[in-house]
């Protein structure tokens, strides 16, 4: 029998949720502060919305990491997910441990070291710095999160489904799409969206490794904020959240719609 | 994507599985270290790109013995006679395990409150602990910064309380670091120690008590040593990368001694010093390795166990 939880459990998660949300919530309610002065409060207003919505620059800013989000996050996915495969079905193979080394290593990594080394690197290269290398720079740390999300969802999986495929004739390639994939698609999904947030949120390795007409919005915010706290900038990170907390409630519902489909499937069968 | 045949001959799809990401990551993660561990040997020049010497593959033989030549240790003791970067080496170790013990103290009851739940809140729970880390970190370190501020709630709530006569200093200081590090990191402590302690088997504590084992006694004998896997997994996930950070010194810290993320940062923008920049990232990384390979390992093991 399981014991409950006692007043002292309750107390210490409700605790630790306050602390995590708090700073939060603070914050998107002051981002309807009609008052200049971040500090004091003076009534509910949009005001800041208004002037957001004016600031082309920072507008640009968004732009640009929307677009570097979308697109570092696909490609981070596909290598992320291929890694995840060869990391858990491909056996022992030669340079393994190498291998695994590199998948870990970024996750840990302190920023300021893997953006300089990439910055050196496209240096080296000489390659134009700009939207490109911050994209190819994202890739690189966000496919090793995608690749940890995947792995554990391939761990838990009944391999027997794609074994039954193989052994009716249909060939590997087939098997991946039609039986692996539609499995570990909640996964799949779950990583797009984390190497998304974790490039739309980065500053240390896109500060290193863009070029002129690349500012991304956490170098913009960065770069205002140093001057000081502004009302704006709350409304801007206001947004942000919001468009997080839209993605992961639209990603819970598709897994839930997902699980619902599967197990109606199941049933008929 | 299959497995090795009986033949032990892999399809070219299998390889091509490995081969992709691997390529990828030996190309934009390994070789960039390795241009780091040269550029730290070379000399800062006003030029572009600003060091010297540059390997020219071109010139043979010759200029590949030249270049050896002119590689030197200039940076590595220079790193090691000027106490602004030993000063800043410490100061980032230490602050790290600071906020790494309590983070553990934090994150603990927090893990083992929600691996007590029942069991149908608990994904809840782990979702709700896992949410702030998608809103974006500078985003999270900026609203401290209007806590912790002269004018900032922390001071108005205190004042309000009666609890202070006059605001207190919160930003700018190492506590202001400290507060923004546990809050930022809470996530990678609690949810390592929580898969550990969700696992533990009950029927284990039950018995302790059958035979007698007051409760406490019974946690520090069996709930501990069972969830030492998920702490130290936790500890090294936020040790590793807190020696490192540059934001959150940067924005809550004072000005006074730096984080070694913070002088790599000044080094390579405001000194356009490269070589000093790189030396500084290797002696961090070669003092970060040891942490490295244990969480490599035990990432493994986990892996291994399943």
């Amino acid at each position: 029998m399981r014991k409950g939880p006692s007043l002292f459990n309750v107390t210490s998660v409700a605790l630790g949720l306050a602390f995590l949300y708090l700073p939060i919530v603070i914050l998107v309610i002051y981002s309807f502060n009609a008052s200049r002065l971040v500090t004091v409060w003076g009534g509910w207003s949009t005001r800041w919305y208004v002037e957001l919505w004016n600031d082309a620059a920072m507008l640009e800013a968004a732009w640009i990491s929307l677009r570097i989000a979308a697109l570092s996050a696909t490609l981070a996915t596909v290598l992320g997910t291929l890694a995840a495969v060869a990391l858990v079905r491909a056996g022992r193979f030669r340079g393994r441990t190498a291998f695994s080394a590199m998948i870990y290593a970024p996750l840990v990594m302190p920023e300021v070291i893997t953006g300089l080394a990439l910055l050196l690197l496209f240096v080296a290269l000489n390659v134009d710095r700009g939207f490109w290398t911050v994209t190819a720079a994202h890739t690189t740390l966000t496919m090793c999160f995608v690749a940890v999300v995947v792995q554990s969802r391939l761990l838990d999986f009944d391999r027997s489904l794609e074994e039954a495929a193989m052994d009716l004739g249909c060939p590997p390639l087939k098997t991946f799409f039609t039986i692996t994939l539609p499995l570990i698609f909640p996964a799949v999904a779950a990583g797009w969206l984390l190497a998304f947030t974790l490039s739309l949120d980065d500053l240390v390795i896109a500060s290193f490794t863009t070029g002129p007409g690349a500012t991304t919005l956490p170098i913009r915010i960065y770069s205002e904020v140093r001057l000081g706290v502004k009302p704006q900038i709350n409304a801007i990170c206001t947004v942000m959240i919001a468009v997080v907390a839209f993605g992961v409630i639209v990603a819970a519902l598709l897994a839930k719609r997902g699980e619902l489909v599967r197990a109606r499937r199941a049933a008929k069968a | 994507m299959s497995d090795t045949g009986a033949s032990g001959r892999r399809s070219w799809g299998a390889r091509l599985v490995i081969l992709i990401p691997a390529l990828w990551l030996t190309v934009l993660f390994l070789v960039p270290f390795l241009i780091v561990l040269k550029i730290s040997l070379s000399q800062s020049v006003i030029a572009q790109p600003p060091y010297t010497p540059t390997l020219d593959l071109t010139g043979g033989w010759q200029a590949v013995r030249d270049f050896a030549a002119a590689l030197s240790f200039e940076n590595y003791k220079l790193l090691g006679s000027d106490w602004l970067y030993i000063v800043s080496y410490l100061r980032s170790l230490g602050i790290a395990f600071a906020a790494t013990a309590i983070l553990l103290a934090i994150g603990y009851p927090i893990a083992y409150g929600m691996a007590r739940a029942p069991r149908g809140l608990q994904p809840v729970l782990v979702m709700a602990v896992f949410l702030p880390f998608l809103t974006a970190f500078l985003i999270r370190i900026y609203a401290w910064i209007n806590i912790l501020q002269r004018e900032g709630l922390l001071n108005e709530t205190l004042l309000a309380l009666g609890l202070i006569r006059e605001p207190l200093i919160w930003l700018s200081t190492d506590t202001a670091i400290l507060i923004g590090a546990v809050y930022s990191y809470l996530p990678f402590m609690v949810l390592p120690l929580y898969a550990s302690l969700e696992k533990l088997d009950d029927s284990l504590l039950e018995a302790a008590a059958d035979l007698g084992c007051p409760a406490w006694r019974a946690f520090w004998l069996v709930t501990v040593p069972l969830s030492l896997p998920g702490a130290v997994a936790g500890a090294l996930l936020c040790f590793i990368p807190i020696v490192g950070e540059f934001v959150i010194p940067d924005l809550l810290g004072g000005s006074g001694a730096q984080m070694i993320g913070q002088t790599l940062w000044v080094e390579f923008f405001s000194n356009k010093d490269w070589p000093v920049a790189s030396a500084v990232a290797v002696v961090l990384l070669v003092a970060l390795l040891a942490p490295i390979v244990a969480y490599q390992r035990l990432q493994a093991r986990a892996l291994g166990e399943r």
